[in-house]
């Protein structure tokens, strides 16, 4: 039922790439934008051949537009607004919604993916850097090409070591709570992950999780098959990470544990529910075993995994109403060098950059960054945020709820900012040849 | 507006006068959905005020029996609404009929609004709202529409009034699980 070779692979496909390069790009005028646009198609994977294709492919290559980029293509404005309003407004308007203020506001981006000029991104998954350098000179070259095509800005993105398996800047294992698709071959949830999600949570135009179809933007085959893409490029501060490790835990073992707190997850990606006083990598690298647990039955008090830690408010799993709602399609990677372990912080940017992508962004990712992430009383704490992609500004604390007593740690740092973000579609394959025919015959 | 200092002491009671129109207007937070009526001491709220459609009082009625028979059978229905109560009521006007809903709870209204309609849908009966003027019929699927209509009749407070301000219903909870764990103990130490 699902269009495979329709769909852009980037939310189903997960390709065995190491490095990667966003390019973000602005439009002089439509025609420049679609031949851009034209000639880029070819390279664009479908979730099909891409899933077939996997081992032996060396590039993976995606397109999607913000809604000034749909503009920007000669889009008519009629269509334009049959899409939903916050993608309209754009994630620089839904600054406070998203708790992007203070040091994380839109002001303080630094690569140009505030401007209203902003139309396009294309991401480039390589399975090395001689690839991503060759595509990388094939693109400047082509959008020279063009004339009156403009990148704005660009970002290397290279896994960082240990590179046997997924993890952030600050150590912790990446990609271990993914939700499965229905009707996907070889998607099987794993244990504890719940059931497979309807497509239509992820992809617009199939049945979803309440029911049928909801109604689509307009025309419906720019809108089918799509899907809505929120990005976010988020600094870690590594320095400011470690010293907080430092001053809360004497020992390695007491600090590996507050870090394992604020996640909700030992580094290792043990969950904390499962092994509540001491790492278990083995745990941590079993995708049979890493998901296979609740918070209300298991944990209800947070004695193990703190009520208010990453992992418990981006996925509360028994504990949240309407949960398969709110599910997220998480792509992306880590930028910037590594800071050796024991190194002071040498004040480079390092971080992640990352896709959500979801059917409804005010219903998915706005909701997940409003309600879970920055709603200061998430499950009655008071005064707390996500401890770790929470909008911190060093008035806020984080409680460890322990017997007989819990630890409350106050005025906790920041240990991420925000440095850009956007919202993207990411149309289909017959939507981008459609777009870029946009002015001809249709 | 009082602030958050004053919020945590809930011996004192508190009463806060709202502007026209709802909103502190220094103080106007973003939701999802757009401006947040403020949180007062009596916690955050809504009082929504529609004509209904002439002839369907029985409808109310109806309804009325039907969500408490669900709240019997399922206790916990309602509670991802973080509420404290709900009051329904109906009134006059002219010989026209008025529905008023109002109810008070812990989190804005805009946080868990898609909880909300959820429930209405699946709890496999039809909302009573389908009874008020100007509903919109393809609520099921378009919660946008139905938090538009609630927004459109929310008649906001002028004044609001906390005897234990600002308390959440967890928290009255949790402190009366206390006041029964202690006498359970006080039994045990006889």
């Amino acid at each position: 039922m699902l269009e495979l070779d329709d769909i852009q692979h980037f939310l189903m496909a997960r390709p065995h790439a190491m490095v990667a390069r966003y390019e973000f790009l602005s439009f002089k005028d439509p025609a420049a934008g679609r031949a851009w646009l034209a000639g880029i198609i070819e390279k664009v994977g479908v979730a099909g051949a891409v899933r077939a294709a996997s081992e032996t492919e060396s590039r993976w290559v995606t397109v999607a537009f913000t809604f000034n980029g749909l503009r920007a293509l000669g889009l008519d404005e009629a269509s334009l607004a049959t899409f939903p309003d916050e993608f309209r407004q754009g994630m620089v308007a839904r600054a406070e919604v998203l708790g992007d203020t203070g040091a994380n506001h839109p002001g303080n981006w630094i690569d140009q993916t505030a401007s209203p000029q902003l139309h396009a991104i294309v991401i480039l998954f390589a399975r090395d850097i001689a690839e991503r350098e060759r595509c990388k000179q094939e693109h400047e070259q082509f959008v020279t090409q063009c004339g009156g095509v403009e990148v704005l800005s660009s970002l290397d993105l290279a896994a960082i070591p240990p590179l046997d398996y997924a993890h952030d800047h600050f150590g912790y294992r990446d990609r271990l709570s993914l939700p499965a698709i229905e009707g996907l071959a070889g998607d099987e949830p794993t244990p504890g992950s719940g059931h497979p999600l309807k497509p239509g949570e992820f992809f617009l135009g199939y049945p979803d999780e309440n029911g049928p179809p909801n109604e689509l933007p307009k025309p419906e085959i720019l809108s089918r098959n799509g899907s809505f893409v929120a990005y976010r490029r988020l600094e870690e501060h590594v320095g400011a990470f470690r010293d907080f490790l430092r001053q809360h835990g004497e020992t390695p073992e007491e600090q590996e544990l507050i870090a394992a707190k604020l996640m909700g997850r030992w580094r290792s990606g043990a969950p904390l529910v499962l092994a509540p006083e001491k790492d278990d990598p083995a745990l941590g690298a079993d995708r049979q075993r890493n998901n296979n647990f609740d918070y209300g039955k298991m944990d209800p008090h947070g004695y193990a995994a703190p009520l208010g830690s990453h992992i418990r408010r981006m996925n509360p799993r028994d504990t949240a109403a309407n949960m398969n709602r709110r599910r997220m399609i998480r792509r992306g990677g880590t930028y910037g060098p590594a800071l050796p372990e024991g190194a002071p912080d040498d004040g480079v940017e390092r971080g992640i950059a990352s896709f959500v992508g979801c059917a409804s962004l005010i219903r998915q990712f706005e909701f997940a960054q409003n309600v879970w992430i920055n709603d200061k009383n998430f499950h009655e704490l008071g005064n707390e945020r996500d401890p770790i992609i929470g909008n911190q500004d060093g008035t806020l604390e984080f409680k460890i709820p322990k017997r007989p007593i819990r630890k409350k740690i106050t005025g906790l740092p920041s240990f991420t900012t925000v440095r850009g973000g956007a919202y993207f579609f990411l149309p289909s394959l017959k939507a981008l040849r459609w777009l870029a025919a946009l002015g001809k015959s249709n | 507006m009082p602030d958050k200092s004053t919020q945590d002491d809930w011996t004192k009671p508190a009463a806060v006068a709202i502007p026209k129109g709802g909103f502190f207007p220094d103080k106007v937070e973003q939701g999802r959905y757009g401006p947040i009526f403020p949180k007062t001491p009596a916690c955050y709220g809504f009082s929504i005020i529609a004509k209904i459609i002439p002839g369907r009082e029985e409808n109310f009625y109806e309804y009325g029996r039907n969500l408490a028979e669900g709240v019997t059978g399922t206790p916990d229905l309602l509670a991802s609404l973080k509420l404290h109560y709900l009051r329904w009521n109906l009134f006059e006007i002219k010989g026209d009929t008025y529905f008023q809903y109002m109810g008070i709870f812990d989190t804005d209204f805009d946080k868990y609004t898609e909880d909300a309609v959820a429930i209405f849908a699946a709890t496999g009966r039809t909302t009573v709202f389908e009874n008020l003027e100007g509903f919109p019929k393809d609520w099921k699927t378009n919660a946008g529409a139905f938090i538009k209509f609630m927004r459109d009749h929310q008649c906001p407070s002028f004044m609001e009034y906390g005897e234990y301000p600002y308390v959440s219903a967890d928290e009255i909870k949790k402190a009366l699980k206390l006041k029964a764990a202690f006498s359970n103990m006080l039994d045990q130490m006889q």
